[in-house]
């Protein structure tokens, strides 16, 4: 039993009822605690009929042979829907509300797009079969793959990064590649102190050294500074645009020209794709790579933190060096894949390979499938409805919660308020923890970090009027009771599965995996419930 | 647009409290020499439900799905029956539609799905502590040699020559950029796994030694013996896992001395998907916790003492250390370590040694029966669910062969290794507990006639 948890689970009233009785299984009508599947389940039990084997191992393996089954619980069907619907209803979701984190491009996941990754001919195929037995995934590939160069208005795209800091390490790496092509050895990369973590992080991990530009006053990239660092030895930027602060870098084109005529390249984040897509092409503004979350503007489901898809568009300098494997259509018309064993015949200056297969297949069908169901009007419309909705929050509460950057004019498609003007000792975990109380997700805080108490709002175009006023009216709500010196605030939620938990203790004392006992802990046994 | 909820009266309506006349008075940020006038040009309109599904299920219908053939392909990707609760509950859309867990009071069905899928994976790989996943198999490899890097302070690590040779391009890929020094052993078609010359290669400024497990000509290395060479020369094991349903029957490399295990958690609940999602598993000795990258779920209590789940350890990573973060990766696989984290629990560890049993013994089958074919014989001396066939002629124009023949018959090494000397007339073959006698007499007929076509 660990430490931390020396009772177990522990089933007790919260503030949400108001029964002024504990009940005897620690549920409360639909309010359902759920043990972990390791107390639930027995090592006697299985949920798959499965035959004993038919012969014994071959000979070379005796040696090799487990002493034990591994220790682990197993659970019937009916026990295992039952865990883990329990376990579903601890969530909140899009599904059940908006969930409006910024940068984060929480927007509605189609379900036809969930039926479409699920044909057997996308789901059932291996990565590895004859070209001729996946002409159709291929061509799924290079259909979503011209999509995204024309949305972008780039040369190229590199599909397979997994993620949007996968893509971004693909991006950098192409830059290391052109720069190794021209032999030169540039080894930093400038980035804006607004953003995202990701973006040093993957400098860094390719390589290179981080050098930080600054923010102006008015929330966006202070260009002379970042002109100032220019010189031989500076490989790239990294620019988010629009960017953190929720507004369009309109100084874009002239970053990418002085870059350019430095002898660098420009990485641009395309977290923030959502709010243009239609509306600008990047490869208009000088950009030399652009990775594209599949999982936000493309709407392929975040499944609770991934799996995310992030291939990267490449201008005609960096798309040589696109790395393994790559779809083309040739000038026959005819789909190709290539990969180590024929990549001398076409792309012989990719820098590599950067997964074991081609990429998020599943997110890549999920993807065109959307694309498909928008068309180029249709996605358009999203762009304009997203920075509608975020324009919408923004001057609905600018009043009661100070906009630092409302001032400079329309936002693009998240909102940015500061926490500056609440009563002493609130802040913006307050107002964050009350909105779980309202029954909506909380929107990003404390980022960017060039803003105190950031709170960064992004409705995304899947929100109604109607959603929007419920939401602008807690939040307004929430900033008066903040202002007013309301102390309950600081005790929320009080309604949600949980109340605040002990990250220090977690952190401290990190308990990874369990180490208990069998059996639901705190269910009294029978005769302590004067049962026979 | 049936995705879009604001009517146009909204739309006119939200203006007006904006104080803009038109949206794209919101646009006016935007230079106007980049601002596009319309709708793209050359691309198509929105279309209906039934249109896109019709458009799509038209290029599934392109591809041969493994189910419609007989199918016998591996080398990092195996096809297995997943239960149909499986998929019926990853698609809850509280499972779905939720975000990275960062608001824990109401994301604990997201964390204590992690905390049980960090717990069966550790368990699975004998080792202490997992983490709640990464991108691939593939990646997660990689991660291993530069936590390696930063336990022992030391930048060499080798490279087996049983390693999946896409995992060891995507190694020597990064390690070009960070200038970490790898050392690939070559691959040999000889019947047992390249232990002794792993052993040779172990130097004092190894950092350690990657080797698959089994590894991807389906031979089963003593990871024992490797482990205790690496460790003499302070030195780390990291054991690589493409085939998490082989621990159902070998011993879990953690056991056996590795110090960290990487794998692919595809072939547990996952399914193929042309490649991907799939599912980075990641697990290590608990004295190296805070070296380690990727997202960590953890026990704690909120105010009321009750038990709950936050992620944790979190100033390892990119948001809070930037460019000192152990890892640039900011998602998992979350998704797709529910699917595994279900069909594990269905299975449970009796049910995953049965089915382990089953895959081995269908291999047998399978092998028995092609290896009376004239001219066919086994590489392999030990093997789990996949191994290397000898053919008398390059395999790589077989199995396109094979498939003309409506065979899928395995994946060749000549494909996998295009540089690798005296490896061309190598098959490798897996089976799983899908395959029927049917299809392996049938891969069995026609392997004979492609054969006995080409000596014609």
């Amino acid at each position: 039993m660990s430490d931390i948890n020396a009772g177990g689970w522990r089933p007790s009233m919260g503030e949400a009822g108001d029964a002024k009785f504990t009940t005897f299984s620690g549920d409360y009508g639909l309010m359902l605690e759920e043990a972990l599947s390791f107390e639930l389940g027995s090592a006697d039990k299985c949920g798959v009929d499965l035959d004993p084997a038919d012969r014994a191992p071959v000979a070379g393996l005796n040696k090799f042979l487990r002493k034990a089954a591994p220790g682990l619980p197993g659970l019937t069907e009916p026990e295992t829907v039952r865990h883990y619907t329990r376990l579903s209803r601890q969530n909140y979701a899009i599904d059940l509300g908006p969930f409006p984190l910024g940068s984060c491009t929480m927007k509605h996941n189609p379900r036809l797009n969930e039926k479409m990754a699920r044909l057997p001919g996308f789901a059932d195929v291996h990565p590895m079969q004859p070209q001729k037995t996946i002409e159709g995934a291929l061509e799924v590939i290079e259909q979503l793959a011209d999509w995204l160069i024309t949305l972008t208005g780039m040369a190229s795209v590199a599909m397979s990064p997994k993620a949007g800091a996968h893509g971004e390490l693909c991006g950098l790496l192409c830059i290391r590649a052109a720069l190794d092509a021209r032999g030169e050895k540039r080894d930093v990369v400038l980035v804006p102190e607004s953003a995202h973590g990701t973006n040093p992080a993957t400098a860094a991990f390719a390589g290179f050294k981080v050098e930080s530009i600054p923010a102006t006053p008015e929330g966006r990239v202070d260009v002379a500074a970042l002109k100032a660092k220019l010189g031989p030895n500076v490989a790239g930027v990294m620019i988010t645009n629009p960017n953190t602060c929720g507004l369009f870098e309109p100084e874009m084109k002239e970053i990418g020209d002085a870059v350019h005529a430095a002898g660098g390249y420009v990485y641009c984040d395309g977290a923030n794709f959502n709010a243009i897509v239609g509306k600008v092409r990047p490869g208009d503004l000088g950009v030399d790579a652009m990775h594209i979350n599949l999982h936000k503007t493309f709407s392929t489901p975040h499944g609770g933190g991934g799996p995310g898809a992030g291939p990267v568009v490449l201008s005609e300098a960096l798309a040589p060096f696109a790395p393994l494997p790559f779809v083309t259509r040739g000038a026959d018309g005819a789909i190709h894949l290539v990969e180590e064993e024929n990549a001398s015949e076409g792309h012989a200056q990719a820098f590599g390979r950067m997964v074991a297969f081609h990429g998020q297949m599943g997110m890549f069908t999920r993807a065109l499938t959307y694309i498909l169901s928008h068309g180029a009007d249709g996605l358009r419309q999203v762009a304009e409805d997203a920075v509608l909705n975020a324009n919408y929050v923004l001057r609905s509460c600018e009043d009661l919660l100070p906009a630092p950057f409302a001032d400079s004019g329309p936002c693009m498609h998240e909102a940015l308020f500061s926490d500056a003007g609440l009563a002493e000792g609130f802040s913006t975990l307050d107002i964050a923890k009350g909105l779980i109380d309202e029954g909506f997700h909380p929107m990003t805080v404390y980022f960017p970090l060039v803003v105190k108490g950031a709170m960064l709002v992004e409705p995304t175009e899947t929100e109604s009027k109607a959603g929007l006023d419920r939401f602008i009216g807690s939040l307004r709500s929430l900033a008066q009771r903040a202002k007013a010196g309301d102390q309950s605030l600081h005790s929320a939620p009080h309604f949600a599965p949980r109340r605040r938990l002990d990250e220090t203790l977690a952190a401290r004392k990190p308990v990874l995996v369990w180490k208990g006992e069998p059996g639901i802990p705190g269910t009294p046994s029978l005769s302590e419930i004067g049962g026979s | 647009m049936r995705y879009l909820p604001l009517t146009p009266a909204d739309r006119i309506a939200m203006l007006a409290k904006i104080g803009a006349d038109t949206v794209d008075d919101l646009f006016i940020d935007v230079p106007e020499a980049a601002r596009l006038a319309g709708p793209i040009e050359g691309l198509p309109a929105h279309a209906s439900e039934m249109a896109v599904e019709r458009h799509m299920s038209a290029l599934a219908a392109k591809n041969v799905s493994a189910g419609s053939a007989p199918f016998f392909l591996g080398a990092g990707a195996y096809r297995h029956h997943v239960p149909a609760s499986v998929d019926h509950l990853i698609q809850r859309g509280e499972f779905l539609t939720a975000y990275t867990p960062y608001q824990p009071e109401i994301a604990q069905g997201t964390l204590q799905v992690l905390f049980e899928f960090q717990t069966q994976v550790a368990r699975l790989f004998g080792t202490d502590i997992a983490n709640a996943s990464m991108y691939d198999g593939s990646t997660a490899c990689w991660e291993a040699i530069l936590m390696a890097a930063r336990v022992t302070r030391k930048g060499r690590s080798v490279l087996s020559g049983g390693l999946h040779p896409h995992y060891g391009e995507v190694v020597r890929t990064m390690a070009k950029f960070t200038q970490d020094d790898i050392v690939s052993l070559p691959p040999k078609m000889v019947a047992e796994a390249d232990d002794a010359a792993v052993i040779a290669a172990i130097d004092d400024k190894t950092s350690c030694v990657v080797v698959q497990y089994p590894d991807v000509m389906g031979r089963i290395p003593d990871l024992a013996a490797i482990a205790e060479a690496a460790h003499a020369k302070g030195a780390l094991l990291v054991a690589v896992v493409t085939e998490p349903v082989a621990l159902g029957l070998i011993e879990a490399p953690g056991v056996l001395g590795a110090d960290i295990v990487v794998g692919e958690g595809q072939s547990i609940g996952v399914g193929l998907q042309f490649g991907g999602p799939y599912l980075g598993l990641f697990g290590c000795r608990e004295k190296f916790v805070r070296q380690m990258p990727g997202r960590l779920c953890g026990e704690t209590v909120d105010v009321e003492g009750k038990r709950g789940f936050v992620l944790t350890l979190s100033t390892r990573e990119q948001h809070i250390r930037r460019e000192k973060a152990t890892s640039n990766i900011c998602t998992n696989s979350g998704l797709c370590a529910l699917a595994f984290s279900i069909h594990l629990t269905l299975l449970g560890g009796e049910g995953l040694a049965r089915l382990a049993g089953t895959n081995h013994a269908r291999a047998q089958a399978t092998f028995e029966r092609l290896t009376r074919i004239p001219g066919v014989s086994l590489m392999n001396d030990a093997y789990f669910n996949e191994a290397t066939l000898i053919l008398p002629r390059d395999a790589r124009e077989v199995v396109r062969e094979l498939a003309e023949r409506k065979v899928l018959g395995g994946v060749s090494l000549g494909r996998l290794f295009p540089q690798g000397e005296g490896l061309r007339n190598g098959l490798l073959v897996a089976a799983t507990e899908t395959t029927t006698d049917e299809d392996i007499e049938a891969f069995a007929l026609e392997l004979e006639a492609v054969l006995e076509g080409a000596s014609a």
